[in-house]
């Protein structure tokens, strides 16, 4: 019971550090926040028009749009978890974290939490600017589950981008760990519904479990929640979580060994 | 040639001599180091990508141009979102040497000055040539013709890389006089902003307001217009010469920030 008490201790003060970067430099949250809400504007007046074409299941692409960027956001900011690893990798001040008794996960799960919570900053703001614009407010149930998935997806790319931190121990790394974000999530009906996708990217978008997550996200935007839509997408985040998050442990032990 | 001749054409040849060594240093270092050359080549194919597959119905559209296939419709996007992240990662590079002091020590050399900011626009160009090789070849390879044929595909060279060297120069003077690669490349944002406020992507006519007003008045569109053109139809003289006097405006309006932001660092030392 000790031990779980410490190592609850060690994940405070990792998400106490994480916080203090957000409040010291909140020059460094911008991009992370301004990125998916310009994509979200310029997606809107870009392809706007799209639901003019027969098969769109919504009369606002505003809302339609809205829980890819969501996702976007949540994506980065788990990413650039991942890069600020690598920063204290090259810098030494993870070789400290390595030395410390903790256990491995301990210092995984700090990162990992902190990216979660910090979803929270760039999902706000798109939801007040979606909200502004005119999207549709997704209701109660709509808006937790869109927001447990955002979570979620920050938890996975947090995972994803600390595995490539630990595996490449450089900040060269980071566009590899945004690239993947980015592909994850527009490789899905991101744009557009899966009959009006065309080529590779509808077979991509069949078989990308982040089809399903998407299309969980955006129920309460263009219609109602059901628990049969709900519960895979959650299933999915979970896994992912899981696998990622086994692979970047097996990255950091190998790191400290 | 006399002698005279010769010592006239002396100090032309050593800068000409210094801006190609710096230019293919500023090449070399993009290639070397990928959170440089993703933004270039890497972003650009994947959103081309997506967007041909994701939005290519739009082709269906009432309004939209005749087109072989939104591929063919997106290349030209695709070649300015790529040398408009050209000239923002030619920026953060060169704000990158000032940080590290590479080039106080090329200030201290026998060159002319402007010699150093020519040397990073001669590598932005040359990304420039390459991404619009990149994008012509995925067109070749994916089945989007240029519709007029080789002259087009010159012609996108052509425009492609002078736009990398205009922009070039406008994130040439925010480096210099920021002397910050983290300002630079937190104008990141607002290269996406002017992409996706322009008809890169989208016919202008068809896009939602006020993107379509605004589209219509940006630089930008001028120059994926006079781009698109001989790639989806044919040659349009009005089209090309008023992509041309953007990019002229664009250059000229770098080439004056960044001599301003070069005396400045000069007198001041920072």
């Amino acid at each position: 019971m000790g031990g779980w008490r410490e190592n609850l201790a060690t994940i405070r003060a990792l998400l106490a550090r994480a916080k203090n970067e957000i409040l010291r430099v909140p020059g460094a949250a911008i991009p992370g926040v301004l990125a998916p809400t310009i994509f979200y504007l310029g997606l809107n007046g870009v392809f706007g028009n799209l639901i003019e074409l027969r098969g769109f299941d919504t009369d606002s692409y505003t809302s339609y749009i809205i829980p890819v960027s969501l996702l976007q956001g949540a994506g980065f900011t788990g990413a650039a978890t991942g890069v600020n690893m690598a920063r204290d990798i090259e810098q030494g001040w993870f070789d400290r974290l390595a030395v410390s008794p903790s256990p491995r996960w301990v210092l995984l799960a700090g990162s990992v939490i902190s990216a979660s919570l910090r979803s929270l900053i760039p999902a706000t703001v798109l939801l007040c600017v979606a909200m502004a614009i005119g999207a549709d407010f997704p209701g109660p149930a709509g808006l937790a589950v869109a927001i447990v998935l955002v979570m979620g997806m920050a938890a996975f790319a947090a995972c994803w981008g600390s595995m490539l931190a630990l595996h490449y121990r450089s900040q060269a790394v980071a566009p590899l760990m945004q690239a993947g974000m980015f592909l994850i999530i527009l490789t899905t009906t991101a744009y557009a519904p899966l009959d009006l996708l065309q080529g590779w990217l509808h077979t991509v978008a069949e078989i990308n479990p982040i089809t399903q997550v998407i299309d969980a996200a955006r129920q309460g935007f263009v219609g109602e929640v059901t628990w049969s839509e709900t519960w895979p997408a959650l299933l999915i985040v979970a896994g992912l979580i899981s696998l990622l998050g086994s692979l970047a442990l097996r990255e950091l032990r190998r790191l400290a060994a | 040639m006399g002698e005279e001749g010769t010592k006239r054409l002396g100090p032309v040849a050593a800068n000409l001599r210094v801006v190609a060594a710096l230019g293919l240093r500023s090449v070399k270092q993009t290639f070397r180091r990928p959170q440089l050359m993703a933004p270039i080549i890497v972003f650009p194919t994947l959103l081309l990508a997506i967007q041909t597959g994701g939005a290519g119905s739009a082709v269906d559209l009432p309004g939209f141009p005749a087109v072989d296939s939104f591929l063919q419709f997106m290349i030209a996007g695709a070649m300015a979102q790529s040398v408009m992240l050209a000239g923002n990662s030619g920026g953060i590079a060169l704000a990158v040497d000032i940080e590290m002091g590479f080039t106080d020590r090329l200030f201290a050399a026998p060159i002319s000055r402007f010699t150093i900011v020519l040397g990073r626009l001669a590598g932005t160009a040359a990304l420039g040539t390459f991404a619009a090789v990149w994008f012509l070849v995925i067109a070749f390879i994916f089945g989007a013709p240029i519709e007029t044929g080789v002259a087009g595909a010159l012609w996108a060279i052509v425009l492609v890389t002078l736009t990398a060297t205009a922009v070039g120069g406008i994130g040439a003077a925010i480096a210099l006089r920021s002397g910050s690669a983290s300002v630079v490349q937190g104008l990141f944002p607002l290269v996406l902003v002017l992409l996706f406020l322009s008809s890169a992507f989208f016919p202008q006519e068809l896009m939602v307001e006020p993107a379509k007003t605004i589209a219509k008045y940006n630089p930008l569109s001028l120059i994926v217009d006079g781009l698109r053109d001989p790639i989806i139809s044919e040659f349009s003289a009005s089209e090309a010469a008023a992509a041309l006097l953007s990019v002229a405006g664009i250059g000229l309006l770098g080439l004056v920030l960044s001599a301003a932001a070069l005396r400045r660092r000069l007198r001041t030392g920072g």
